[in-house]
């Protein structure tokens, strides 16, 4: 009966669709997903980086950008091939419980400090921790990501070397977001408000209103990335080789010299820092 | 006289119920109902509204579930339903009759009917009741009196023995009720067994051949028509005729 | 209203000029949304119908969940499927995490109550006017379920259009599942929410309209095709 058949089609149609798509996205085998961080995605630089790898070795790299805790987790749970992140304490740790083969030194961007034109706690200048200790003691907004993310975690040290071990409690100002650095920036803008920001995602950002750097060049603001293949005595479907070329590449002359040639605006964003 | 259908010969019984209770819930909708349904037979089931025509109608065609024996003597007789407000799918006139000879399948008959036998048929059944011409229109688009021919349409197409109906022309317009109660007729003129539930005496007078008299779930009366209505056999029967009988039972 | 206008000129330039990954991402977004939606008509419309008539002890409460799964949250789905499909999952040797088939699975099970559940509302509706009847033809109990189907075809039509409209809207799923990798799981929402979240609001909002063009017209397309059918003649052999 055509109903019958009709239904039998319906079924068929979509699992063939299913099929194509899987056999698609499989269709190159020389490909790595590689864990990386929103703020690292949106500045820019894979689109830049990644096809003068292609061209080089030939293999894709498939980056999902998420923040560092959640790259973290991807590694240990063997979702990514290798991770490229900024917090070397966690790389570190990673690396230590044996979820990582090692870490390599890679670049580093910088972090500054955003605020409105005005500047009304007179954060201005070249100390981040004076600043946030002028900000820590005013009722001025200040947005944090709140993600656990590289930069949420960088932003919590200054805030302890400024004396606020948990600024949540005690700084009236203060307002987690457990947001993007995007979505950070824009409520900045909107409240007049501070913010910790990566130089990269900021020369990106479109939307600043009334809002300037204030604070940077402070060599506790720079911001180190790392990059780890994943090790495959954990995960032994990893593909380890291609990750590992893609490790040995960034680190190397080519790969360094092209993480220097990303800019944005005229402004290199990432200063490539391998040790050889 | 339609090709392909048994001639009539002496009545045998086809349907046989024995002490049939049927209760919904709280309410008790037949009692004990015992009757034989034979070959030839235009029975009409009449009593009040509650008195449970429509159940036993159900019953003997074994739509629900029932205390009591339910026996089918002829295996062969395919029995269909006609109802008040017939069913049809949003399909064209056409189309419904072929779903009526789909799903019926004829079992016993030609083993599986092919697309041809039931275009012949489908094409059959609606010259007979006079609807060819509008045969590719939306059924639901109908007039009543029309649904209800094509109701008779589909049923008459699966050569059936038995054809129930519940009250097919209580929604119907005198002229529409006139029509169907010609292909009534016609359809026990061809040897059909017809078993019908109505409030329509004059009907009653005019098509059966059998009356049952229900009354609050029990058969009281069930005699050839004319003796139904020269006898006065039960006191609330005789009531019923009168039109005295309340409208609805406590 | 300055953003609005900037956006709907961005809007309009993308659709003319046809950008080339502004097109790959529609038609991936098409694909999967629609993929999902045709097998959730599979079974959900399967299902549904069976819900209608099955009578079992317990159908209540499936019945009941099925309709709280209607308010099932994307985001939910897409961890759930996450956590299945990871590496250290159950059915990470598949290795399906971060395409878009994975994708397609997420949605799959997402919009599935929506078609089911509402189905079982439909055929039950109708199966009431007329199930009686049916049932006397000779149609089995399943058989009935399956003919309303029919019967009311235009409004399975209506409700997988909803359930079309749920998938493709959808981010939650599709961003955890697929990971949003650039060229090969990046779709509409999830571009939109990227745009959203590097604070390039304007464009953001530009890949929304399209985004609405491209429901919009899958709707017309549909609306062509009732008008064309009529409203009555399904061939039933």
């Amino acid at each position: 009966m055509s109903l019958v058949t009709a239904h039998r089609n319906v079924l068929s149609l979509g699992l063939a669709l299913l099929l194509t798509a899987g056999v698609s996205a499989h269709a190159q085998e020389r490909f790595i997903v590689m864990a990386s961080t929103t703020s690292t995605e949106q500045s820019g630089l894979f689109p830049h980086l990644l096809p003068a790898f292609k061209a080089a070795s030939g293999i894709d790299v498939r980056v999902v950008a998420v923040g560092t805790g959640q790259a973290l987790d991807m590694g240990r749970r063997g979702d990514a091939d290798v991770l490229f992140v900024h917090d070397k304490f966690a790389e570190e740790k990673f690396v230590a419980d044996g979820f990582g083969l090692k870490r390599s030194e890679v670049m580093f961007n910088d972090f500054v400090l955003i605020g409105p034109k005005a500047d009304p706690v007179n954060a201005r200048g070249k100390d981040i921790v004076s600043a946030l200790a002028r900000l820590g003691a005013s009722a001025q907004p200040f947005i944090s990501r709140g993600d656990k993310s590289g930069t949420h975690a960088a932003e919590l040290r200054y805030w302890k070397q400024a004396g606020l071990d948990s600024p949540a409690g005690r700084y009236a100002g203060y307002k987690e977001c457990g947001c993007g650095m995007g979505p950070a920036l824009n409520m900045a803008a909107a409240t007049d408000g501070y913010v910790l920001a990566d130089r990269g995602t900021w020369l990106s950002f479109r939307n600043r209103a009334n809002l300037a750097v204030l604070v940077e060049g402070d060599t506790r603001l720079f911001n180190q990335y790392g990059v780890i293949v994943v090790n495959p005595l954990r995960h032994p479907h990893t593909k380890t080789a291609l990750a590992q070329a893609f490790a040995d590449w960034v680190v190397s002359a080519p790969g360094q010299a092209s993480i220097a040639a990303y800019k944005v605006g005229g402004e290199q964003l990432f200063f490539p820092n391998a040790k050889p | 006289m339609s090709p392909g259908l048994p001639t009539v010969d002496t009545a045998g019984p086809l349907l046989r119920v024995r002490d049939v209770s049927v209760r919904f819930g709280k309410v008790q909708a037949l009692r004990g109902v015992s009757l034989q349904v034979m070959r030839g037979d235009f029975i009409a089931l009449v009593g009040a509204n509650g008195s449970g025509k429509t159940t036993l109608l159900r019953a003997l065609h074994g739509l629900v579930a029932h205390h009591g024996t339910r026996e089918v003597l002829d295996p062969q007789a395919l029995q269909v339903m006609v109802f008040q407000r017939p069913f049809m799918l949003r399909l064209s006139v056409w189309n419904n009759v072929i779903l009526a000879l789909w799903l019926a399948r004829c079992p016993g008959r030609a083993p599986r009917m092919g697309r041809a036998e039931r275009a012949a048929r489908a094409a059959q059944a609606l010259r007979r009741v006079g609807l060819e011409a509008l045969r590719d229109r939306p059924a639901r688009a109908l007039s009543g009196g029309e649904q209800q021919r094509l109701a008779l349409a589909r049923a008459w197409a699966v050569r059936p023995q038995i054809v129930f109906l519940d009250e097919p022309t209580a929604s119907l317009d005198p002229s529409a009720k006139r029509e169907i109660e010609a292909l009534l007729e016609g359809f026990r003129a061809d040897g059909l067994t017809l078993v019908m539930s109505t409030h329509n005496l004059g009907q009653v007078k005019r098509l059966a051949t059998r009356v049952i008299y229900l009354d609050r779930g029990e058969v009281r009366v069930d005699l050839p028509t004319e003796r139904f209505f020269a006898d006065h056999v039960d006191g609330r029967a005789d009531l019923f005729l009168k039109g005295e009988l309340s409208w609805s039972l406590e | 209203m300055n953003d609005f206008e900037q956006s709907l000129r961005t809007a309009l330039g993308l659709i003319v000029g046809a950008d080339a990954e502004l097109v790959r991402t529609v038609a991936l977004s098409l694909m999967v949304s629609g993929s999902a939606c045709l097998l959730a008509a599979g079974f959900g419309l399967a299902a549904g119908a069976w819900l209608a008539v099955a009578r079992f002890p317990g159908h209540r409460s499936v019945v009941l969940l099925m309709n709280t799964l209607l308010a099932l949250p994307s985001v939910v789905v897409g961890l759930v499927v996450y956590l299945l499909l990871s590496r250290s999952g159950p059915l990470g040797s598949w290795g399906i995490l971060f395409t878009p088939t994975a994708m397609v699975i997420a949605q799959t099970i997402l919009v599935f109550p929506v078609v089911a559940a509402l189905t079982r509302q439909l055929v039950g509706d109708s199966l009431r006017d007329g199930g009686d009847q049916l049932r006397s033809m000779g149609a089995g109990a399943f058989l009935c379920g399956l003919l309303m189907l029919l019967h009311d075809r235009w409004a399975v039509v209506t409700l997988l259009l909803a359930a079309f409209g749920r998938a493709i809207s959808e981010v939650g799923a599709v961003m955890i599942v697929g990971g949003n990798i650039a060229g090969v799981t990046r779709v509409m929402t999830t571009s939109i929410a990227l745009e959203t979240s590097k604070g390039d609001l304007p464009l953001a909002m530009a890949l929304g309209l399209v985004l609405l063009a491209v429901v919009g017209v899958v709707n017309v397309l549909i609306g062509f095709v009732q008008r064309g059918r009529g409203s009555a003649l399904a061939g039933v052999r």
